[in-house]
């Protein structure tokens, strides 16, 4: 396995008096392609807000690039370098397409430029003037991982991007997020689609109430055990 | 029908006071649209603005000039520090607790105030490159009236084209919508709400100096201006910034022309408005219904 970009230790969060993950144990390489696997409500996607910071109360360790995150506030973790893409998409109602697209700020060179982000996705550019919230659910899940590839972070936290998505649309996120990989960026992928998963991951871990019990990945037989375990 | 100088003078009047409307409930529109914050204290920024004025003037000798930029900022200061040092402990409550807070401490600068100055009003001279007036021919046009309602036209197209026409102002809106995952994107969103809750105390103390020579400077300038203002805003519609706009300068002419039509309503008609506006359109001329 390559130097792990993000180590996550005995990582708890809790929302209110609500005790969500208890103890998510987890690596990403650099440059790999890492899925959070499992059953609605078990705690994938409090393990990426709480990764970012977003949620009430967290412990544990959450280590990006050899630095200690936890204990900064979401702006900082966002500034060292991990983007986010949340599961609802969060385009903005009050601003345009390109508004949305430039909004986040550039956190480190290498970030896609607006021409490559434009061949990657040209439908957007179309529809630069348009409010964000006016695109199709395909169209705003684009801009939602365009807005993040400009900042330059190399860790983008995907949360659940096929979701609700036409198969071709499915299809071509997945062709974008191969593209990404072999630009070198790394991806912390939630999925509830096995499948999707399969076809872009290099390892899987599967989450059950708040802890990861398996590591799987993803090659050959492993995937019989994955899929047994996800009764898929 | 009235003679034409008695009703030009009018409109005059009810524009110079709709310039102070559209400035004073621009501010109180960008604080609640933004940050949802019912500022009731901005009646005691404005004061505070045209005594910072008057100070600076009595006891500096510093003019009305160099105090249109000072007064403001010191506001602007007093704003951020009352943000955080007060404001955002009450973030995740019910805006009215905000309101209540606002309101109180406004009745505590308000009594500072009348207990170091009294309530009789201390006099502020227009400046000299603004004295005197125009004779349009069908009434007569003082200069520094003028200015005011030119000046509030600026303030207004440049803070409106601010907030919807540049990189920060979209980032204002956006936190507006979705505070957390616009600071998950690396955006220091709580100073953002610092800077923006003490930009609009600043609007309120720039309204505040460019009132002090036509109004006298007294403590309770601030209240007698605030409820109209928040009338404005709720006809408007509470966070609309282009609506609190339109509707100060509009609200002011209707004002006036009351004035000369049937006078015992003008200190009414802003509530008769604003009561029809909440039984038609509830979310204000210009608010989007949530």
């Amino acid at each position: 396995m390559a130097e792990p970009l993000l180590k996550v230790a005995g990582l708890q969060a809790w929302y209110g008096e609500s005790h969500i993950l208890h103890g998510m144990d987890f690596e990403v390489p650099k440059g790999e392609v890492v899925t959070l696997l499992g059953r609605n409500g078990v705690g994938k996607t409090t393990t990426l807000r709480a990764i970012m910071g977003l949620t009430g109360r967290r412990t544990g360790s959450v280590v990006f690039e050899g630095r200690e995150t936890i204990t900064l506030p979401s702006d900082k973790v966002g500034r060292a370098g991990i983007a986010y893409c949340p599961e609802e998409r969060g385009i903005f109602a009050s601003l345009t397409v390109a508004e949305n697209l430039v909004l986040p700020p550039v956190v480190r060179p290498g970030g896609l430029s607006m021409d490559e982000l434009k061949e990657l996705f040209p439908r957007l550019w179309e529809r630069a003037s348009s409010q964000g919230t006016k695109l199709s659910g395909g169209e705003q899940q684009m801009l939602a991982i365009a807005r993040i590839l400009r900042t330059g972070a190399p860790l983008l936290l995907l949360d659940e991007p096929t979701e609700g998505l036409a198969p071709v649309i499915v299809q071509h996120i997945g062709r974008i997020l191969h593209q990404l990989k072999e630009r070198g960026f790394t991806i912390l992928l939630v999925e509830q689609n096995f499948h999707f998963a399969a076809s872009v991951a290099d390892r899987h871990y599967v989450v059950e109430h708040g802890r990861v019990i398996d590591c799987v990945p993803n090659a050959g037989a492993d995937l019989g055990r994955l899929k047994s375990q996800l009764g898929v | 029908m009235p003679p034409l100088p008695v009703l030009m003078g009018q409109l005059l009047l009810g524009l110079i006071n709709g310039a102070f409307y559209a400035v004073l409930s621009l501010g109180l529109a960008l604080i609640f649209g933004l940050l949802n914050i019912i500022n009731f204290a901005h009646g005691a920024q404005y004061m505070m603005g045209a005594f910072v004025a008057w100070l600076l003037l009595t006891v500096t000798g510093i003019g009305f000039w160099p105090a249109l930029l000072i007064s403001p900022i010191v506001i602007g200061l007093f704003g951020m520090a009352v943000e955080r040092t007060m404001l955002r402990r009450l973030a995740k409550l019910d805006p009215l607790y905000g309101l209540l807070l606002t309101f109180g401490l406004a009745l505590v600068i308000e009594g500072l105030f009348r207990q170091q100055y009294g309530v009789s009003g201390q006099p502020y001279q227009v400046p000299s490159a603004l004295q005197g007036g125009i004779n349009l021919g069908f009434m007569f046009l003082p200069i520094y009236r003028g200015f005011v309602v030119i000046a509030s036209l600026v303030i207004c197209l440049g803070t409106w084209l601010a907030i919807d026409k540049t990189k920060l102002g979209a980032l204002l809106r956006a936190a507006t919508e979705n505070p957390s995952l616009v600071r998950a994107f690396g955006v220091n969103v709580p100073l953002m709400i610092t800077a923006t809750y003490g930009f609009g105390a600043a609007l309120a103390g720039i309204a505040g100096v460019l009132a002090a020579p036509v109004y006298a400077v007294n403590p309770l300038m601030g209240s007698n201006i605030i409820i109209i203002v928040f009338a404005v805003v709720v006809i408007g519609g509470m966070g609309s910034i282009l609506g609190s706009v339109l509707t100060g300068f509009g609200l002011g002419l209707v004002e006036g022309l009351t004035k000369v039509f049937y006078p015992e309503a003008s200190s009414t008609v802003i509530f008769v408005i604003m009561a029809i506006v909440l039984l038609v359109k509830p979310a204000g001329l210009f608010g989007k219904a949530s």
